[in-house]
């Protein structure tokens, strides 16, 4: 989806304005948020999350803080999965009927789970490229959820490294399976994407699944 | 306000609760009513990370491989694998990549598409690598971001962007400063900085 996400490459967006010791969160429901967001059982799909935060409308996805867009994409997500009935959203009570759910993760669990190794890399097909090969990111421009930025498409790069393959985002985000796909890092240089002003050293290095590139 | 991390928040005090800490929790008790989540989980969530996780843990990989050529030959080959001997693993930092700066490169590190981070070794982000200032400028200028961070990069020094974009996190391991030699380990890791590691800084 071409939304304001995808923003990389725009200028004009405002000043970067660091703050000096800036606390985790600004305000505890910053942190009560970003811990219900990891407890909440939605949290499976990490790409189905990150979709959901995209489909905010572009004016109010660029007028939102972080948190107050984790709080939306939680809340939508709750409903769209059934964990939480449109009416109980509203009223902020569980319907007289509703089951009661077992939490997924118990305070006792969370150190655990926080140190827990986790790997999307999954076996499937040999990659298809090569390191060091030239490949094209290819000119898609999907209605859903994709993670091949605007500024590579069309553009060529070389692949500087292969990760295997991994849980490819396309499908996963909208319930169609992992559909493991080969991973590989991309050197794009600055000049090949921003053109002849910049510095001939420069480059950008994006991970870019195999059905994102061509061989150039 | 005080700089009490377990009370940092704008919350409290003469300031009536603002509508986002309302709206969220009312979200939170119909999620505790329904069995959704457990109330003492998400206290120990928010200590995890004001507390457990933060750049300190990444500035001990770095002091570590300044310090051990074996442990860094390890870092650059798998850093998951070597992070994790010092303790640190797990979500957003399932797959990670350490670049090195030299005199002759300087690394940088983004998520344009959202704001990909690693979790384990530096915590949480920043307001301002969330934002979308630095998202969408630190790809084509980057020069210009780490020089609004007080560092003007010589022309001859390459720049090499890191753009998150799958479960690969970053992490850069800045180059020691000189002068330090007669440093050890934790003073050095005391010199490591949060935006080093990012690369919006040299140390």
């Amino acid at each position: 989806m071409n939304g304001v996400h995808d923003m990389g490459g725009l200028e004009n967006l405002g000043s970067i304005a660091p703050e000096a010791d800036e606390p985790v969160f600004h305000h505890a429901w910053e942190g009560r948020v970003h811990a219900l967001s990891v407890a909440s059982p939605t949290r499976r799909n990490i790409d189905e999350g990150r979709h959901q935060r995209e489909k905010i409308p572009g004016p109010a996805y660029l007028a939102m803080s972080y948190y107050e867009k984790w709080f939306r994409g939680l809340s939508e997500l709750l409903v769209a999965h059934g964990f939480i009935t449109p009416a109980e959203m509203g009223s902020g009570r569980a319907a007289p009927d509703a089951p009661k759910a077992t939490p997924a993760l118990r305070a006792d669990e969370v150190t655990d789970r926080f140190a827990r190794k986790g790997s999307y890399g999954r076996e499937a097909a040999a990659p298809a490229f090569a390191e060091g090969e030239a490949v094209l990111a290819r000119n898609l421009n999907p209605h859903g959820h994709t993670r091949l930025p605007r500024y590579v498409r069309g553009r060529k790069g070389v692949i500087v490294a292969r990760h295997g393959a991994h849980v490819f985002p396309d499908s996963h985000a909208h319930g169609q399976g992992e559909d493991p796909r080969p991973l590989y890092t991309v050197r794009f240089t600055a000049r090949e994407l921003w053109g002849e002003a910049a510095n001939a050293r420069d480059s950008v290095c994006l991970d870019l699944w195999e059905p994102y590139l061509e061989r150039a | 306000m005080t700089h009490d991390h377990h009370d940092h928040n704008h919350d409290h005090g003469q300031e009536p609760p603002s509508d986002m800490a309302l709206r969220v929790k009312a979200l939170e008790s119909l999620m505790v009513e329904k069995g959704l989540v457990d109330p003492a989980a998400l206290d120990a969530i928010v200590d995890h990370f004001e507390h457990r996780v933060g750049p300190r843990n990444g500035a001990r990989v770095v002091a570590r491989a300044w310090t051990d050529p074996a442990f860094k030959a390890r870092l650059m080959a798998d850093a998951t694998a070597a992070i994790a001997e010092l303790g640190y693993s797990g979500g957003q930092g399932d797959h990670m990549v350490v670049v090195e700066n030299t005199g002759a490169v300087h690394n940088l590190v983004v998520c344009t598409l959202c704001s990909c981070y690693p979790w384990p070794v530096l915590g949480l982000p920043p307001v301002w690598y969330k934002s979308a200032p630095y998202r969408s400028r630190a790809v084509i200028d980057p020069r210009g971001v780490i020089a609004e961070f007080g560092t003007a990069l010589p022309e001859d020094i390459e720049v090499r962007v890191w753009d998150s974009t799958a479960e690969i996190r970053y992490l850069v391991l800045p180059e020691r400063p000189a002068g330090t030699e007669a440093l050890g380990e934790e003073d050095l890791a005391a010199l490591v900085t949060r935006n080093g590691m990012i690369g919006t800084a040299r140390l």
